[in-house]
């Protein structure tokens, strides 16, 4: 078996987990399961920091910032959201 | 080392799964929390950057600004700000593809080409930057619309789809120009080209969706950037990003799919961006022959002998961040003897499931909050419904065979005894159409921003001690 060959395995996996992982959401969550798997999006930062290997050049390290700056935007603005939304939950649980 | 991704990637299944249940959804986003650290210490430790400098940097900016953006947004602008930034995450993904086709050896060396090397690389990088491009510019377009920015397309019908087409066009176009290219010029050109091209088509593609949909888009774009994520993996070599990717992204798009069956829209009409459009408010005022309308004394005097009251909260309410306002009213009939309550519509505010996080934010009581299905029953035993910004939730004109909203869910107002409308004007909702509950011989309407006449509501009523 090819790498080739595995990669598009495990994402073809991947992808019917995803379909199956949700289906039932009560309406309150659907906001908040939005904003959670968005911050998870962010899972590209690992790719930005990869990428600060790409080259040695101005353009390249200016290119693997920005992109470092982007996601880690998106990922710690999407969690602490997603953590305000279901803060908003737990105080009315009691 | 290798296999702390395969935990991280654990961690986000369970995060994704804790978020399904509201038993578990706190918990579930710790979890993805530390999924998410674990994977970029990870990171950090197998592949040592060239400059530390620049990562350090950019972790620490990016930190700074997402905790500012976080801790800024108020709850209302949530939606939109989720929109926004999953935009920074699409462009993230493709500058990713970009640097590293402008690095690799590819461009570097005259007579290489993308394809001579990894097949799955020489695909997946035109498809990353596609996807990311898109994800960028259509997500800062929802986050506009939801913002209540009116923009509308230049063409209309066939001549929007030819524009589309031939934009697709150039974007597969470019894409082989730059898979195939073995010159420096060519790769940078392509790349560039394909970016820029990417980037408005995704304006072109967001902006003729009306604002109304704009929830399922962002879900939608939600779930893109998600795939440009695994695509960027594919670029990259990196199984985590794959994995992760395909799951937000096919997650997404279930997600997208509930969203739309929550507001009786098929994904297929979001998308061709028919009702809800800007353009398709077409009726007016101008249509309602009788209504009646009332001022704040007046609703204060029907709901000093109301025994029971419903509140339906909606967008209108949400806009005029009228949430605590409507909870000090609650509280005041309650102390006066009443039952009140809210009756949630699965899509009301401004993204389903936001108006719960609206009112639970000013402290109303979970046992207060009823969904539609458990209360609309009770309607025809309640002496005041007051519908708070809301309109095409509470039209009955759903409930005939045919017409745009037929067969949506509505809350059954019409059903009270007396149905106060708070609502600005006879303007029409999302749908366009007229709401024929306004002119109904029960219902009273109140012509002033929310926010206003419950404040008014509430000054009456404390006045009638």
């Amino acid at each position: 078996m090819s790498v080739d060959f595995l990669i598009i395995f495990i994402f073809v996996i991947a992808s019917l987990l995803g379909f199956e992982l949700i289906n039932k959401v009560p309406t309150m969550l659907h906001t908040p399961l939005m904003s959670g798997s968005n911050a998870i999006s962010g899972i590209t930062v690992v790719g930005a920091l990869i990428c600060a290997r790409a080259g040695e050049s101005w353009l390249a390290q200016g290119m693997a910032f920005v992109a470092i700056v982007c996601a880690t935007i998106n990922v710690v603005g999407g969690y602490m959201v997603t953590d305000r939304m279901l803060a908003a939950f737990k105080r009315k649980e009691k | 080392m290798d296999y702390l991704y395969l935990l991280a990637t654990l961690l986000f299944v369970w995060g994704i799964k804790g978020l399904t249940s509201l038993r578990t959804c706190k918990q579930g986003n710790r979890v993805s929390e530390v999924g998410m650290l674990l994977a970029i210490v990870t990171t950090l430790a197998i592949y040592g950057p060239i400059s530390w400098g620049v990562v350090v940097a950019g972790l620490v900016v990016g930190t700074g600004l997402g905790v500012w953006i976080a801790v800024t947004t108020k709850t209302t602008q949530m939606p939109e700000m989720v929109g926004a930034l999953n935009g920074l995450g699409g462009a993230a993904s493709a500058l990713v593809a970009i640097d590293f086709i402008l690095e690799s050896d590819v461009a570097k060396k005259a007579g290489v080409s993308l394809w001579d090397g990894e097949v799955v690389n020489a695909i997946s990088t035109p498809i990353t930057i596609l996807i990311g491009m898109v994800t960028l510019t259509g997500s800062f377009v929802a986050f506009f619309k939801l913002g209540g920015t009116k923009m509308n397309h230049p063409l209309k019908g066939m001549q929007r789809h030819g524009l589309h087409a031939l934009l697709g066009v150039l974007i597969v176009a470019f894409s082989f120009w730059e898979v195939l290219s073995d010159s420096h010029f060519g790769v940078s050109a392509s790349t560039v080209l394909l970016t820029v091209v990417s980037g408005v088509l995704g304006v072109l593609l967001i902006v003729p969706i009306g604002g109304a949909d704009m929830p399922v888009v962002i879900s939608l774009l939600n779930s893109y950037s998600g795939l440009a994520g695994a695509a960027s993996g594919f670029v990259i070599g990196s199984p985590l990003l794959i994995v992760v990717g395909a799951l937000v992204g096919t997650s997404g798009i279930i997600l997208s799919l509930i969203m739309c069956k929550a507001m009786n829209r098929s994904l297929g009409s979001v998308l061709l961006g028919g009702m809800g459009g800007d353009t398709a408010v077409a009726k007016d005022a101008k249509e309602y022959k009788s209504t009646r309308s009332a001022g704040p004394e007046e609703v204060a005097m029907l709901l000093d002998g109301a025994q029971s009251v419903i509140f339906v909260p909606g967008y209108g309410l949400a806009v005029a961040q009228a949430q605590h306002v409507v909870r000090e009213l609650a509280d005041l009939l309650q102390k006066r003897g009443a039952t009140v309550r809210y009756a949630i519509h699965p899509v009301a505010g401004r993204m389903p499931g936001h108006m719960n996080v609206l009112l639970a934010e000013s402290d109303v009581p979970y046992d207060q909050l009823w969904e539609m299905d458990r209360i609309n029953g009770d309607f025809k035993n309640t002496d005041v419904a007051i519908v708070v910004g809301a309109n095409d939730v509470v039209n009955p004109a759903a409930r005939e065979a045919t017409g745009p909203i037929a067969g949506m869910p509505i809350l059954d107002v019409d059903q009270a005894r007396t149905v106060v409308v708070v609502k600005r004007s006879l303007a029409p909702g999302y749908a366009g159409i007229k709401n024929p509950l306004f002119e109904a011989e029960n219902c009273m309407m109140v012509f002033l921003d929310a926010k206003e006449a419950l404040e008014g509501i509430v000054k009456e009523v404390k006045a009638l001690d």
